[in-house]
């Protein structure tokens, strides 16, 4: 099997993987916030940039290739990761103490992984709209980082429910229904598309806080951790129902 | 009188410059009748889409204009076009209806539509005028007349007149800076603007006197075509090239494009032949697109090129597709330019005719190939190839992931050959002539000429064709400069060159531009044009990506710090500290939106030295900004801080 050089680690690849996919194949994690095993990859959160013989790439769309000399765990990377998420933090309004995700959002997580202890950048302060009108979802745009997880999941359920809209900073996260509303749209509670937002952005309601603190999903383990442990099983089980 | 776009010709009306120009009216193609009921309903003071009759009135406009552009996904754009045009804004009712005729989810169709620059969701006026905000039309005070039309018709910049008569804004370059300062007006393109011509317009407005109707000379583009070489002097005969490569062969024409060295116009510089090449070993649907989505402030090359050397682009492309077997080709027209669809689409009429465009091209049985023309509508993210695909499938125009390239997977997925319309112009010529012929001008690695859209601080602005391997200094003394304080080669985007660079050339291996020339003299403020360029890319960012949809505004922010005088040292390691942040992204634009910035620090440190506070703490908040929402509530602008 070809093999590349993950952080000077020897790593086998299939043909046709990402970096990504082969790290995880590997049980070696990449951060990454706009990436899922289960759906194609986007490339637009840059959290998973590594450098490919010297040069930035993202690891969720660089086809891996052999020979290839990956460092993903350089002081250097790290720091780029780290801006990355603050920018996150800064360009929306995320406010942890109070955000029924804490503890369970990956951007908070993300933010713990990295050492991050500041916003660095000033805040936006953006003003986004909430849309409580789904009896059983609630969706707060403040939160939304544009992964576009639930764009994808949604389609993948056939729905379409989840677009993006606007440009650039003033990019937004629409709804497909006649009034824009999420009670109006064909939305189901039981949707993927309803569960897959990484950040509090889509929450089913009258779930907030039932975890106490000091069980939820990262009060004990890692971001690295919980993604080495849930995704790559779902990875290797893409890979084995392709093969069949 | 209302406002009606009508195809009316000569006494002086736009059709009647547009004749002389050399431009086309297009009036026809989009007119309703003058007094038509919709015009009736749409021009009334409360336009709300809710009452059964302007229902009916948006059912009409949409069928309307599916009915002219059709319902397949590179007709989605032509039709928000159409509905703005005719509606002024892209009523609710109507993007309902047009998701329903394409097919697509509501919220796509938002999507796209929200994308745009000159698409609105929200209603624009009868008159909706841009002026353009490029450095060079700044320089040339587009500001201050902006200002005065603004003060004369009572309304404020980037706002829509209370009767909804007219709304003014800023767009980015116009692609008219040899002659600006420039706005468009309804999609027309007026240069040359003036205080004098600016009340007379102010005038028409108030009248209501139909953009139709409005003087002549106002429209009127000059040429400036200032130095001609190889590609504007060779004279041309539809369908020269296409025959000689038809009795060639095609390995003959890839021969000769190879031994021409002709390397992509659009400046990334990618060798013309491989591409071609690749694409033809590629199997699949093989699609030909020419990008003339030039947005590159301070280009205007390709409006020149389309104005006068149309024939010989289709014929490049003509010849992409004798080479890759590709049966559809789109040009993708920038929509600043829209005043050219239709002569181009009048010369793609006569290539049908003369058999070099449709069916059995050119009497051959298996020979099929036909272009048509997708205008955009405001993004300069369109110039990058996959976005550019992206919009023409009807999708939000988000470049792609690559690998895969578009020349193996383009458009619907297809092996696309993407090329820059001044490179399909010069593939003609070269099928022609051969590569030989081509090949004596330039150097070693970049051959041929390169058409320069020189602007700004110089005698005689306008369009040089040079043959690569010129120093900066060199096409200076062509243009007629004086005194200057740097200029801007390719763009934004490109490279910022201080006079003590002035020896180096314009070629591949050096500096690679994709024509635009900026150059400036020695008063211009080199923070004002860094903080412009900065503005320029926060806001054509597409916001795929992290880096670039957040970095580009973060780069602005700190750029406006300095040039107010608010910001201090640790500012400046900030704005240089983004650099690496920003090369993270996901494409070109980017990847370059630090050049501007990193350039002028790296030769002007001084200039940015002067600007900063010496201090050691400074706010991360500029507290009088912060207040003016609570002015804006209140309606006290400060008055009250100077009674105290």
């Amino acid at each position: 099997m070809p093999t590349i050089s993950f952080d000077g680690q020897e790593i086998t690849f299939e043909p046709g993987q990402t970096i990504i996919e082969a790290a995880m194949a590997s049980d070696l994690y990449i951060p990454h916030l706009c990436w899922h095993p289960d759906f194609p990859p986007h490339g637009s959160c840059k959290l998973c940039s590594v450098k490919v013989n010297g040069r930035i790439c993202s690891a969720c769309t660089f086809p891996a290739a052999e020979g290839q000399e990956v460092v993903s765990s350089s002081e250097e990377v790290r720091q780029l990761r780290l801006r990355l998420t603050q920018m996150l933090f800064v360009e929306g309004n995320h406010f942890c103490p109070s955000c029924e995700k804490s503890g369970q959002c990956e951007l908070q997580a993300m933010g713990y992984y990295l050492g991050m202890t500041d916003n660095h950048y000033p805040h936006f302060f953006p003003v986004r709209d909430i849309d409580a009108s789904h009896p059983h979802v609630l969706l707060d745009r403040d939160r939304c980082i544009f992964c576009e997880l639930c764009v994808r999941a949604s389609r993948a359920d056939g729905k379409n429910v989840f677009e993006l809209a606007g440009r650039g900073i003033h990019t937004r996260l629409v709804v497909d229904s006649p009034s824009g509303k999420l009670g109006d749209s064909n939305l189901d509670v039981n949707d993927r598309a309803a569960h897959i937002c990484p950040v509090g952005a889509i929450v089913v309601k009258e779930t907030a806080f039932r975890i106490p603190i000091g069980q939820r999903k990262y009060d004990r383990r890692t971001i690295a951790e919980v993604s080495v442990a849930e995704e790559a099983p779902l990875l290797r089980k893409r890979y084995e129902q392709k093969e069949d | 009188m209302i406002f009606c776009p009508l195809p009316l010709r000569g006494e002086g009306t736009i059709g009647h410059v547009a004749d002389q120009s050399g431009f086309q009216p297009y009036f026809e193609a989009i007119g309703f009748g003058r007094w038509s009921f919709i015009d009736l309903l749409f021009r009334s003071r409360s336009l709300e889409i809710d009452t059964a009759e302007s229902l009916d009135a948006v059912a009409a406009v949409v069928d309307k204009a599916v009915s002219q552009h059709g319902t397949r996904p590179q007709h989605l754009l032509a039709v928000l076009r159409q509905i703005q045009k005719d509606c002024h804004y892209l009523p609710k009712q109507a993007l309902q209806s047009v998701a329903r005729r394409f097919s697509l989810p509501l919220a796509r169709v938002v999507g796209v539509a929200e994308f745009y620059g000159f698409l609105h969701t929200q209603p624009r006026g009868e008159y909706d005028i841009y002026f353009s905000d490029c450095v060079i039309d700044v320089f040339h005070d587009s500001e201050a007349l902006m200002q005065r039309l603004c003060h004369r018709l009572r309304l404020q910049p980037g706002a829509v007149r209370g009767d909804r008569r007219v709304s003014i804004d800023t767009t980015s370059c116009t692609g008219l800076c040899d002659q600006g300062p420039a706005l468009l007006v309804n999609g027309w393109p007026v240069p040359r603007l003036t205080p004098t011509l600016m009340d007379a317009m102010a005038d028409h407005i108030e009248r209501r006197v139909p953009v139709t109707q409005w003087p002549a000379e106002w429209f009127l583009i000059e040429d400036h075509l200032c130095r001609h070489d190889l590609l504007l002097n060779t004279p041309w005969r539809p369908g020269t090239g296409l025959k000689n490569a038809l009795r060639q062969g095609v390995g003959w024409l890839l021969e000769q494009l190879t031994a021409s060295g002709l390397r992509g116009r659009g400046g990334a510089g990618f060798p013309t032949a491989r591409k071609w090449q690749f694409c033809r070993e590629t199997p699949g649907d093989h699609y030909v697109v020419c990008n003339a989505d030039e947005g590159e402030p301070g280009t205007f090359k390709d409006r020149e090129l389309l104005k006068h050397y149309a024939d010989q682009v289709f014929e490049g492309m003509t010849l992409a597709a004798f080479v890759t077997g590709a049966r559809l080709g789109f040009l993708y027209l920038r929509g600043e330019y829209e005043c050219l669809l239709r002569p181009l689409q009048a010369a793609l009429r006569q290539r049908r005719c003369l058999g070099l465009l449709g069916r059995n091209l050119c009497g051959l049985m298996d020979f099929h190939f036909d272009i048509e023309i997708v205008v955009g509508a405001g993004a300069y993210i369109c110039g990058e190839e996959s976005a550019l695909l992206n919009s023409i499938e009807g999708l939000r125009p988000h470049p792609r992931n690559r690998p895969p390239y578009p020349v193996t997977c383009g458009l619907w997925n297809q092996p696309t050959v993407v090329n820059n319309v001044e490179s399909f112009a010069a593939a003609s010529l070269i099928a022609v002539h051969g590569g030989e012929w081509f090949a004596k001008v330039g150097t070693e690695k970049s051959k041929g000429t390169k058409l320069l859209s020189i602007s700004g601080d110089c005698a005689r602005p306008g369009i040089y064709e040079v043959p690569f391997g010129i120093t900066v200094a060199e096409v200076l003394g062509l243009c007629g400069s004086g005194e200057t304080l740097g200029v801007q080669v390719g763009g934004p985007a490109g490279t910022f060159v201080a006079p003590s660079d002035y020896q180096r050339r314009i070629a591949y291996e050096d500096l690679g531009t994709g024509g635009s020339f900026m150059v400036f003299g020695s008063h211009r403020d080199i923070i004002d044009i860094a903080t412009r360029f900065a503005q320029f890319f926060a806001h054509e960012s597409c916001g795929f990506c992290t880096p670039c949809r957040v970095g580009t505004s973060l780069q602005l922010r700190l750029m406006e710090k300095i040039r107010r005088g608010w910001a201090t040292a640790g500012d400046i390691q900030e704005l240089e500290s983004l650099k690496q942040l920003l090369e993270a992204s996901h494409c070109g634009l980017g990847h370059t939106a630090h050049n501007p910035v990193q350039h002028t620090l790296a030769h002007y440190p001084g200039h940015y030295q002067a600007r900063l506070r010496d201090l050691d703490f400074s706010p991360g908040f500029d507290l009088d900004n912060e207040l003016e929402t609570a002015r804006q509530l209140t309606g006290r602008f400060g008055d009250h801080l100077r009674q105290v």
